[in-house]
Formats: structure tokens, sequence, C-alpha cells
């Protein structure tokens, strides 16, 4: 048992691309769900799309770098407003119903052998990412003593980290305005806001689109770090996950989204390294009781049972207020 | 009738160190190596021309060649599972190569694909497992109405399976209004119970009805399982007054847990029931121009039953009618001096019930796995989402619908590689459209 | 309704009508749907079923601008989705109505807001997550920052955010709630509530209040001063509609009273002489003969189990 190549695997993914993915999607969540009350369950669209507007717009269709950023902006922008006319106007778990389908939907268009010549088929899309390594103003990693990033990572974790403060800012400066205010309202009651002649829908359909957008971000930045997109990353699991991200933090606050991912990770590394020192050859564990493939699982049962303790006994987070928290259910 | 061009995929799956404990495909390769020798696995599959059970043809009598760095490395043929097992020495990059005229008469690959597979054969974790299609052209002749008949038969068989697990979600979310995102794991639930059963009953006296045995105790003790998660997590909740959306994250935290902790004990590989583990001449039946494989007129005959009888139950008895008004008013029933406690309690047994014999049913049709119940979750939602969330003949029609759509789709130019996409359609529609479903009251959705 | 008699019952509202009589209704019929001097509603033909049950069917009806009027009936009577309809969060099967002339058939809740119809909810919609202030704040209109693209800069709505506390601090203070500044709204108790939810109508400067129930909850003590509220806004040249059930409210305040029972308008006319109209007894006669059965008392019930979850969460 080596406790500091644990805290390691841990540090490494809290402070990895891994966190900054999920950051940026349950930031995105967190518009939808912590603060208008959407429950959005396809968010992995919104992050797939973004990655694909990127991928599909360089590889297949030969555009330009540049364009191709845009296109990864502009495509959760048009699937929020494809999904929201219709759905928005949804109880909230038919639009749950909905939006996992359609994320669904997406992915399996995304990697079926039909599509292969625009969407690259379970193999997914790779070779547009040049421009971006070529960016990299760094010369060499960094090591920290106890973590190390190499050259490339450092530049993407420089991005990536510098996108989710952005987003972070962007949802401080909204959510204390009276535009936030409206939204917080919503959430707690459509009718009483629309009585005061507030636009309601609108008001849905630009948190749908905010949230969607910088969930895309994160799709960006993935198909940017990773130099390919592949459409088994944006399966509901990633939803889910982000869920967790931002339920583990607490909805409805700035950087709830931020700190639960990076624990999240923390803590899914943590364990993923814990338990495979802890079993198979050398390991304190008898391998009648788990085996080295079942050490690689157990992190997720932890993962599992630790939403439904949260949600149970504490719905606001480790940093929200629970006075505040948005999880009512009408 | 013309000449269809179909897609073969092959599938070679590199595999280190092949975990025989339980896996019947390995258990069969004609040369079996020793267990903790290093091997390449390589199944071919005809995917274009399925069986009666709806599974690819496995293509055998095909030699494989296995080189590494140009140098031959070991060779073996599928077996009459497709199924080839080459032992290799060491670990690395090897190159699978399909002697093309070892291919059975009329199937020839396709000019756009190799006859070539890199795998990569590494020493741990599942990993190993990988999957590689080649395209191959087959020349063998079909017809619309042949396949038409052949999917209508396999989307029958899913109907009803569907439909078993549909009416357990109905009962649940009408009684509870819960989008039970954990349902589908109470069908995985069902069908690893029947497989664990089996392994225990398959060698003894009672092996010529394990898995019947098998499946009643699974059913069982899905039941039980219904009964132990409404007293353990979901009446404390409802009584503590929790809402609907907290609800519905903590059953995502529940299908989550349940999802791995199947993994943890039956791993990712797939699993047969034992009287069905091997592809045994079975006897076919005939109804309607419909051929069903014996087995497949088990799960028909059982699921029709008891689909009848829970419409029969829900329609005439007290309990029934006593759910009907839960799901209609909760506080009306209430107040008219119900126990909706105990009503739901009821819900959640007969609802797990049903979902653990459909997981049974399934198991027996494909085969068992982890990942089974939620693969097919956002099916069953759509299922009981096209005919009326939370009532029962909605279930039943929607099902019926879905289930067709599902298998008969590829006819009507749904990609093959993606027939999920159909039904999912069909729902997001719906819930546009008509949210109540085709079945359902409009009053009902406040 | 031609122009000439709204000028002249303009005339007589400020003048001295005002002062002795119900708000420019003097000698007006009391036959249902009469017609009145100056109506700021006007309503046609309105029906809703719910499945096979009218609950609402209503010939004609007009509402006199800058008077209170008390909307009574027995339980199930149709008020309530009456008031739904008229605000636009429900739709009926048929008819028109209007608003200062302008149709509002088919028109969003929210733009009926806007046109100066504010309405409150019988069972109190007060966002219990926010403070007492921001409730306030929503109130207001027009804001800058309720905009998306401005809303991120501070300094293009910080002053008109200024002025909106400052208003709804005057409103606060009117209605007694100024300590409860900073609390949560859900912290508050019933009566509070529908003091608040009529303070924040009041942000959005409404020519009509709706009130449903205002007084359902609230405990005697406050009720005077609710009455107070209520005549203050007739004596701000706003037009009062209101639904209640306390007969002594209604005979207090109320200028005029229209009267519904199973979804018609059976009478109407000032309090005194709705009182003693024999109609309105057999109306509340009959609706307490036929209750147990009909599906009505379903609509009840579930209003009050649903008001009974409400205070649950509240606390």
């Amino acid at each position: 048992m080596d406790i500091l190549d644990i805290l390691r695997a841990a540090l490494q993914q809290a402070l990895g691309p891994q966190a900054i993915v999920f950051a940026l999607a349950a930031i995105g969540l967190n518009i939808h769900f912590g603060y208008t009350g959407l429950l959005n369950f396809g968010q992995a669209g919104f992050v797939a799309v973004g990655a694909y507007g990127l991928a599909v717009s360089v590889v297949t269709f030969g555009a330009p770098f540049w364009l191709g950023i845009v296109m990864s902006l502009v495509a959760p922008l048009v699937l929020a407003v494809i999904l929201g006319v219709p759905t928005l106007r949804l109880r909230a778990d038919y639009l749950a119903i909905v939006t996992i389908a359609a994320a669904e939907v997406l992915r399996f268009v995304f990697g079926s052998v039909e599509m292969k010549e625009t969407f690259g088929g379970s193999n997914g899309l790779n070779g547009y990412a040049r421009p971006f390594q070529q960016a990299n103003p760094y010369s060499s990693g960094i090591d920290l003593g106890i973590i190390s990033f190499g050259r490339n990572d450092l530049w993407s974790l420089t991005v990536g980290w510098i996108l989710v403060a952005l987003c972070c800012l962007l949802v401080w400066a909204l959510m204390r305005s009276p535009w936030g205010r409206v939204l917080r309202s919503i959430r707690e009651d459509e009718d009483a806001v629309r009585s005061l002649g507030k636009n309601v829908f609108a008001y849905k359909m630009q948190a749908l689109a905010l949230g969607g957008v910088i969930g895309g971000l994160g799709g960006m930045f993935l198909a940017l770090k990773q130099a390919s997109v592949v459409p088994s990353d944006y399966s509901t699991l990633m939803t889910f996950y982000a869920f967790a991200a931002l339920l583990l933090g607490g909805a409805a606050r700035v950087l709830g989204p931020v700190v639960g991912s990076i624990l999240f990770w923390f803590l899914i590394a943590g364990l993923g390294s814990f338990f495979s020192q802890s079993a198979g050859k050398g390991g304190w564990i008898p391998t009648v009781i788990m085996t080295d493939t079942q050490a690689s699982v157990i992190r997720y049962i932890v993962l599992g049972l630790a939403i439904m303790l949260l949600m149970i006994f504490r719905p606001q987070g480790i940093f929200g207020d629970r006075r505040e928290i948005a999880i009512d259910g009408r | 009738m013309r000449k269809r061009l179909y897609r073969v995929l092959v599938a070679l799956i590199g595999a280190l160190m092949v975990l025989l404990v339980g896996t019947p495909v390995a258990a069969q390769a004609t040369e079996t190596p020793p267990p903790d020798a290093t091997a390449i696995q390589v199944t071919l599959q005809d995917e274009a021309n399925k069986d009666a059970q709806g599974n690819p043809k496995p293509i055998s009598g095909v030699t494989l060649e296995v080189t590494k760095d140009g140098k031959k490395a070991g060779e073996g043929v599928t077996d009459d599972k497709g199924v080839a097992t080459i032992v290799v020495k060491e670990l690395g990059k090897y190159t699978v190569t399909l002697d093309e005229k070892t291919l059975p008469e009329g199937t020839v690959l396709d000019e756009n694909t190799k006859d070539k597979v890199t795998v990569t054969v590494r020493f741990q974790g599942p990993n190993n497992r990988a999957i590689f299609p080649i395209g191959v052209t087959a020349g063998e002749q079909s017809s619309f109405l042949k396949d038409f008949a052949e999917n209508l038969r396999a989307g029958l068989v899913f109907a009803l399976v569907l439909c078993l697990a549909g009416l357990g979600f109905s009962l649940i979310f009408g009684t509870t209004g819960l989008s039970n995102f954990a349902h589908g794991e109470l069908l995985t639930f069902g069908a690893v119970m029947a497989l664990s059963f089996d392994q225990i009953f398959k060698t003894g006296g009672l092996s010529s009805v394990s898995v019947i045995l098998a499946g009643v105790i699974a059913v069982a003790l899905g039941g039980l399982g219904g009964y132990v998660q409404d007293k353990l997590v979901w009446g404390p909740l409802r009584r503590r007054g929790t809402g609907l959306i907290a609800m519905m994250i903590i059953s995502i935290g529940l299908a989550i847990f349940l999802r791995y902790l199947f993994q943890y004990f039956y791993g990712s590989s797939t699993h047969s029931l034992s009287q069905y583990s091997d592809q045994q001449r079975e006897q076919h039946w005939y109804y309607l121009g419909l051929s069903l494989a014996d087995r497949e007129a088990v799960i028909v005959v059982i699921a029709i039953v008891t689909i009848t009888a829970v419409c029969l139950w829900m329609a005439k008895s007290r309990m029934g009618k006593a759910m009907r008004a839960v799901s209609d008013n909760p506080a009306l029933a209430a107040s008219s001096g119900l126990r909706v406690d105990g009503v739901i309690t009821n819900a959640w047994v007969i609802g797990a019930a049903l979902t653990a014999l459909s997981g049974v049913l399934y198991g027996m049709q494909l085969q068992v796995n982890s990942f089974m119940g939620m693969r097919i979750l956002l099916v069953i939602l759509a299922a009981v989402t096209l005919g009326g969330l939370g009532t029962i003949w909605g279930a039943l029609v929607g099902s019926m619908v879905i289930g067709l759509v599902y298998e008969l789709g590829p006819l009507f130019g749904v990609p093959t590689s993606i027939k999920e996409i159909g039904p999912l359609l069909i729902m997001i529609v719906i819930l546009l459209v008509r949210p109540q479903g085709i079945l359902g009251r409009k009053e009902r959705l406040g | 309704m031609d122009a000439d008699m709204t000028d002249q019952t303009n005339a007589e509202k400020n003048s001295d009508v005002s002062k002795t009589g119900p708000a420019g209704l003097v000698g007006v019929s009391t036959e249902p749907g009469s017609k009145k001097p100056d109506p700021i509603i006007v309503a046609d033909n309105i029906t809703r079923t719910f499945g096979g049950l009218t609950a609402v069917d209503v010939d004609h009806v007009e509402i006199q601008r800058g008077a209170i009027t008390a909307l009574i009936g027995p339980n199930g009577a149709g008020k309530t989705t009456f008031f739904n309809l008229l605000t636009g969060f429900d739709q009926p099967n048929s008819g028109s109505w209007s608003l200062e002339g302008k149709s509002l058939k088919g028109v969003a809740p929210y733009k009926v807001a806007r046109l100066g119809m504010v309405r409150t909810f019988q069972l109190t919609k007060v966002l219990a997550k926010l403070t007492v202030i921001e409730n306030m704040r929503l109130g207001a209109t027009g804001q800058k920052g309720e905009r998306f693209w401005t809303a991120p800069f501070k300094f293009l709505w910080g002053k008109q955010e200024d002025e909106v506390t400052k208003k709804a601090d005057e409103l606060l203070a009117r209605f007694l709630l100024d300590k409860k500044r900073e609390d949560f709204a859900g912290s508050l108790s019933g009566g509070q509530r529908k003091l608040l939810e009529m303070a924040r109508a009041l942000m959005v400067d409404p020519e009509l209040v709706m009130l449903d129930e205002p007084m359902a909850g609230v405990n005697p003590a406050l009720k005077q001063s609710l009455l107070g509220h209520v005549k203050s806004l007739r004596d701000e040249g706003r037009t009062v509609l209101f639904v209640e059930h306390d007969m002594d409210m209604v005979r207090d305040i109320s200028d005029w009273v229209i009267v519904m029972a199973q979804g018609k308008i059976v009478a109407e006319g000032t309090p005194d002489s709705v009182m003693a109209d024999q109609r309105v007894i057999d109306a509340y006669l009959g609706a307490h003969h036929d209750t147990d059965l009909s599906e009505l008392d379903e609509e009840a019930l579930e209003a009050e189990v649903e008001a009974e979850i409400e205070e649950e969460e509240a606390k």
C-alpha cells in the first residue's frame, strides 16, 4: 500500500483534463438544473455536439480550424433551440426523458456505420487538433513533485482551467443580476413569474442555450485535448457523472460544479488506485473476495451509493445552502 | 428476387488469458488452450445472416493466420460457433489474416475492407478485448418477405419481454409518479439471479428443469427486491416528502450502484443459461408462417399468460382496483380510506417481479450480462411513454408497437447498427405531441 | 360602449359619486351580465369544460373600472377557473374577452400581466427560497438587468436596481413587511405571504389587480390591515377584482358583487342587495345539497392537499 501513489493518482485526475471536461459540463448543468430547475439529462449530447462541431467541420468538410471552433459553439446553440422549442413546456420528468433520448440518438448517429463518412463511426474522427497543439507556448512539461504533467497536457490544462474560470465568472455575473433572479424564480414557481409579466419560455430557452454552450465548450476542450472524438465518450454516464459532480459540489453555487468535479475525479481516481493496490497480487484483500478486474469496478459501486446518499442526506452538496437548494420536484 | 449485399461482421477478440470460468463460448472452442495461456480469440459472425434467435450466424471453418513482425505465430480454424482460439507465445502486436479461400460459399470480402486486423495482446485487464469489423460481402439471396417474417418473430418475442418490463414500470410509475431510472437494473437482476441458480441446479438431479426452477426463484427474488427497496429506500423517502426529481436522481444513483455491483459479481462478459447455452437443434413451432424455436414458444406462452393474469388481476381484484385508484388520484384514494402506502408497496413487489421475469425471459432469448437492462431502459421508457405513462393498457400497446418497430425498423430504412433510434425518436415525438400517450387521458397531466 | 358615456362616468368618478356610492355604479342594473358605465373587462360566452363537466359558462360580464368587485359563489362554482381564463393561465373552449378594449384571447399570461392585469393565487405563490426583498424586486417591469446581454454588466442596471429596491422598500413598509426584508419568503406565515404576494403584484403597477381569496388563511389581526390595503388600491385609481368566501370582507369593501354558481353568473349587485337575493341564497344552499359526490369536491380536496403540502414544504 503506497499512500503517496494513491494521492498522486487522485491529484493527477483531480487537476487533469477529465476534471475540466466535467467541470464545464457541470457548470452548464448548474445553469439548467441548479438555477433554472430544468432537468436536462442530455448534457452529454451538448458536450458531444460541441466536440463533433469542431471535428466534423474540420475533418469532414475541410473547414479551417477557427471555423471549427466557431461551429463547436454554434452546434450546442442549435441543439438547444431544436430541443428547447418543443420541450421546455413539458413537465420536468418528461423533459428529462426527452433530453436523455435525444442525447442517445445523437450518440447512435455519430457512431453509426451508415454515417461513417461524416462522423467516423465508432472510431470517431481525428486529425483536426494540430493548430491547437502548435499553439503550445510551453517548451517542457511541469513537475510539481507529487504530480507532473507533460508539455501537451500542461498546455491543455492551461487552456482548460482558463475556460472554466471564464465560465464561472460569467455565471457569477449573470446570477447576481436580475436575469439570474428570474431564473431562480422560475425554478421555484413558473406561474408566479408569469403572473408578474416575465416571458418564462424565453428565459428557459436562454438558460438551456447558455448551459448547453458551456457544456459544448467541455466537448470542444475534450476534442482538442484528446485530438480525437469518439462517440462512446458521450454516453448517458457522462451526464450522470456531471450530475454527480454538480450535486457533490452543490447546485446553485457558482463554484459548486468546479469543486464538485475536482472532488469527483479525486475520489474516483483515488478509490481506483486504492483498490487496485489492495486487490490482486500483493494486496491485502484476498483474490477470492476481489480480483483485479473487480477492483476496477468497485469505485463505481461507491459512486452510485454516494449519489444516493448525497441526494438523501445532503441534497445541497458540500457548499450548497439547504434553504436555497433547487431540488423540490414538483 | 434480386441479390442483396450484406455486411458480415467479423469480430476478432484478442484476449490474453482467456477467461474460461463460466464462459461457454470459450469452453467449447475446439482447441481449448490451458487456462493460463496467452491467446487471441477470434469470433467470426455473419451479422446479416441471423439465425432463429436473431443472433448473428457464426461462420465456421475459416482459416486464420496470426503473424507477428511478418513471422507466422499461429494458426486456427473457426469452430461451429465461429470461434477460433489461437495460442501465442508472447505479448505484443499481432496481425490476424483471414484466408479468403476458406470462407463459405457465396461469402466474399468486401473490396473496401481488409482481410487483416491488428490485435495488441496485453497482459492485464478486460481491455484486451477488442472487436474489429471487417467488411465482407455475401452473395446470398434473400427475400423481403422472409426477412419480414424473421424480424416479425424477433419483434414479437422482444415486444413481449418489453411488455412485462413496461408493465412493471407502469405499476410503479402509476402509483408513485417515479420515473425509475434503475428499472433496467431490476430486469438485469432477474436475469443474473436466474443465471446464478441455474449454475447451481444444472449439475444436479434437477438439471432438466434447471432454467425453469432458476427463473421461478429469480422472479420471487425480484419481488422480494422490490419489497426491500420500497421498505429501505422509497417508502422512507415518500414519508419524508422527498420530491420526485430528487427521487429520480436517487434512482440514477441506485442504477449505477446495482449495475456495477452486477458487474462485480458477473463480470462484463455475457453468459448463457444452461439449457440454451449450446445452439442445440431445437424443435420449431410454426404459427401463421412464423417459426418459433421451442424456447421462444416457451417465452411467448409464459409472457402472454403472465400479462393476461396481471391485466385480469388489475381489473378484478381488490388490490388491482386500489392500485388504479391510487394512480388516478392519490389524494382522493387516501381520503376514501385506502392504505396508499400498502398499495404502493404492492406495486413495487409486483412491478419488480414482473420486471425480473422479463429479465429471465430476455436472458433466455439472448444472453445474460450486467448491462442488459441499462441497454434497453430507454426502449422500455419509449414503450410505456408511447402507450401512456402509468396505464396498464398503454404499456401493453406501447410495448407491442415499440418491440415491432425495434426489430422491423431495419427493413424500412433504419440503419441496422442503430436500430434503437426508432423507439427513441417515437418516444420524443410522442412526448412532444401527446405527452399523455396514445391511450392516456389528458387531464391526468397537471 | 360609446366614448361619451365613458367620459361622463370618468368625470363622475372624480366628482362626488366616488365618495358617496360605489365607484360609478349607481343605478346599474342588477341583472346578471348587466352593462357597466365604464367597463375595464368585458367577457362574452366564455366556456370551459373539464371532461364532461362544465366549469365555467359565462354569457356576458363586465367589470367596472376603478371599483372593487367581488366574485363570490359556493365551492366549485368556477370562480378560480374563471380567474385563470381571464389571466391567460387557462384556455377556454370558447368565448372572447378584452381588457380596455384589447382582446386577450390566446394572449400568453405574461403578456396579460404586462398589459396591466396582475393576479395573485389562491394558494400563494411566493418564491419561498428567495428573500422577501428579492421577491419584490422580481415584480418590477422593464428591468434592463433582466435582459441576457446586459445582465452580466452591473453598471448597466445597477442604478435601475436601486430605484426598484427603493420602490420595493416603500411597498414593504406599507404592507408592514419591512422587518422581514431579508428573510426567506418561505419563513413567512400564511397571512404574510398573502401580503407579500399582493405587494409584489403592485410592483408591476397594474391597472387591474385580481386577488384570489386574499383572506384565506389570514389571521384576524392581519385581516383589517389587508382590507385597508385593498381599499387603498381603489383610492389609487386601480381596479380590484377578487374572489372571496369571507362574507364580512365582501360586505365591507366591495362596491359590486358578482355571484357565480355552477359556472354561471347568477346574480349581480351591490353587496346588500346581493346578500338579500333569493337566487344567491338558493345557489349557496343548492350547492350544499349536492356536494357529496360531485367531482367539484375532488378539486377542492386536491386544492386542500396541495395547500397542506405547500405548508409542509415551507417548514
